[in-house]
């Protein structure tokens, strides 16, 4: 007790320097949102055929920049009947969140704002915070499409939050440490990936749902809620939200490259130095967000039934099977192969569970191949 | 880890969160002062894709969202016990893990008593 009143001696160099590394990532951060959607926006128009922002500046790469500019000077408008204080307030609670999780990121060996002992932990609890605004959101804006959206975020975010957090248990078990910077220095020679593919897998899934990316785009689906909890933001409010959910993609692409793809580490971080571990760092990043626009360009939207029935009875079974494979296999010292064997033939079994349930759906008509030019003939003669 | 190493790490995040605030609050105020307000009143009706709103907002909400939250709830303070098992349940030995699955058998059997009773069934 008396170490409690006895405490409150900030360490000032310590403070110091958090607040610039913070004050640089911040900087960082939004230039590298602001190019996240331009990079975004080139590769989606890849993919469809299109060539994308071309106009301003060489390949449109000043178009983020004139993005930037518009929504600042953009009228703000806010409906008569919102609730002004969580209107207003969610627009913190759903940005603070995301930014908090960077003080636990080990960018490299050396650099990291402040060595917390649980930060995976830290981590996961961080990035469930973000649907209270979510909620706020919705219920604030007085519409009923964002009061909808709202919902299904909350629904959506509270259900993705277990598998991904039993996934990380799996991984916490294999490594025994619950710090981030321990599970990399871990996979000085193997990723965990090898290991524990299963709980990647569901992880992956996981983390999609958990940023709101297409297909699991649910609670802001332009179809079905008319955007969801932004309908009533514009401008500045609305980029802010926009904002915080990149930084959220950024945050769980960098979660995914150190826990499962080896982070600054894996191959050879450390014998290297440090601009190589922000290199490995940076470009598995890429990797997991160039995999999040893939998926974008390539899958419908799910239905929300779908979305409630994966997480609940696919993703945490599986979970929870890998969970109970990794303690089976680690407290009969079982060898690290007959581990990975069994989560790879997990993984393989989840794979053609949801191949299978996706197939189930209505039974398909088969295709009738007519060709145009029977068609024609056959019309002519009709005639 | 001491106490006071302990309040040092988590300073940062304390920082981080003021650091965090202001940054909302810089972007507001910039577009406060750059950016026109709106003073018509048509233009402060909610949205409602061109149809005037009908109706309380302040709608009731199916009861399911209530039900997934409960199940979130268990299994949330389920990951809690969980990791601090996770990390050192390897000295602990086998009891310790076949306690562990026999408390993940009864929330399992839980979560199966409520996907026998249609809880996780979105359309009914």
């Amino acid at each position: 007790m008396t170490m409690l009143l006895s405490a409150p001696a900030i360490d000032m160099p310590g403070a110091l320097a958090s607040v610039l590394g913070l004050v640089a990532i911040t900087l960082v951060m939004t230039v590298g949102v602001a190019y996240a959607t331009w990079y975004e926006r080139k590769i989606i128009a890849r993919m469809q055929l299109r060539l994308g922002p071309t106009r301003v500046g060489p390949f449109g790469l000043l178009q983020p920049i004139a993005d930037m500019l518009k929504l600042l000077v953009k009228e703000d408008l806010r409906p008569a009947t919102a609730d002004p204080i969580a209107f207003e307030l969610a627009v913190f609670a759903i940005f603070i969140p995301s930014f908090l999780a960077f003080v636990a990121v080990p960018f490299t060996a050396d650099w990291l704002i402040s060595p917390l002992p649980l930060s995976l932990l830290y981590l996961l609890a961080i990035s469930g915070l973000s649907f209270i605004g979510f909620l706020m959101a919705g219920w604030g804006s007085d519409n009923k499409y964002a009061l909808l959206g709202g919902m299904r975020a909350a629904a959506q975010l509270i259900s993705y939050e277990i598998p991904l957090i039993l996934a990380m248990v799996g991984v916490v078990m294999v490594t025994a440490s619950a710090d981030v910077y321990q599970i990399i220095l871990f996979q000085d020679r193997i990723p965990l990936i090898v290991w524990q593919p299963l709980g990647f897998i569901i992880f992956l899934t996981a983390s999609i749902a958990e940023v709101e990316r297409p297909p699991f785009d649910i609670p802001t689906g332009e179809s079905e809620v008319a955007g969801g909890v932004f309908i009533e933001y514009s401008g500045i409010r609305w980029s802010m939200f926009q904002l915080s959910s990149y930084v959220n993609m950024y945050v769980f692409a960098l979660l995914g490259a150190f826990v499962f793809l080896g982070g600054w580490e894996w191959p050879f971080g450390r014998d290297i130095g440090w601009g190589y571990q922000l290199l490995l760092t940076v470009s598995k990043m890429a990797l997991f967000i160039f995999f999040y626009l893939w998926i974008r360009a390539s899958f419908p939207r799910m239905r929300v039934d779908q979305l409630m029935s994966y997480a609940w009875k696919v993703l945490i079974p599986f979970a929870l099977l890998q969970i109970f494979l990794n303690g089976l296999f680690i407290v009969y010292d079982a060898p690290g192969v007959v581990l990975a064997a069994s989560s790879w033939a997990a993984a393989g079994g989840l794979m053609y569970l949801a191949f299978h349930v996706v197939r189930r759906g209505e039974p398909r008509k088969p295709l009738q191949m007519i060709s145009v030019r029977a068609t024609a003939v056959a019309a002519r003669s009709a005639s | 880890m001491p106490f006071q190493a302990l309040l040092d790490s988590y300073l940062a995040v304390f920082i981080a969160a003021i650091i965090g605030f202001f940054l909302v609050a810089t972007a507001l105020i910039a577009a406060r002062v750059l950016a026109p307000f709106s003073k018509e009143a048509g233009k402060s009706i909610s949205y409602e894709c061109g149809m005037l709103p009908i109706g309380s907002t302040r709608a009731s909400i199916p009861i399911r969202y209530y039900l997934f939250a409960i199940l979130f709830l268990i299994f949330d303070v389920e990951a809690v016990f969980l990791f601090p098992w996770a990390i050192s349940f390897g000295h602990a030995g086998k009891a310790a893990f076949w306690e562990m699955v026999l408390f993940i058998g009864i929330l399992g059997g839980g979560l199966g008593y409520a996907w026998k009773k249609g809880v996780l069934q979105w359309n009914k």
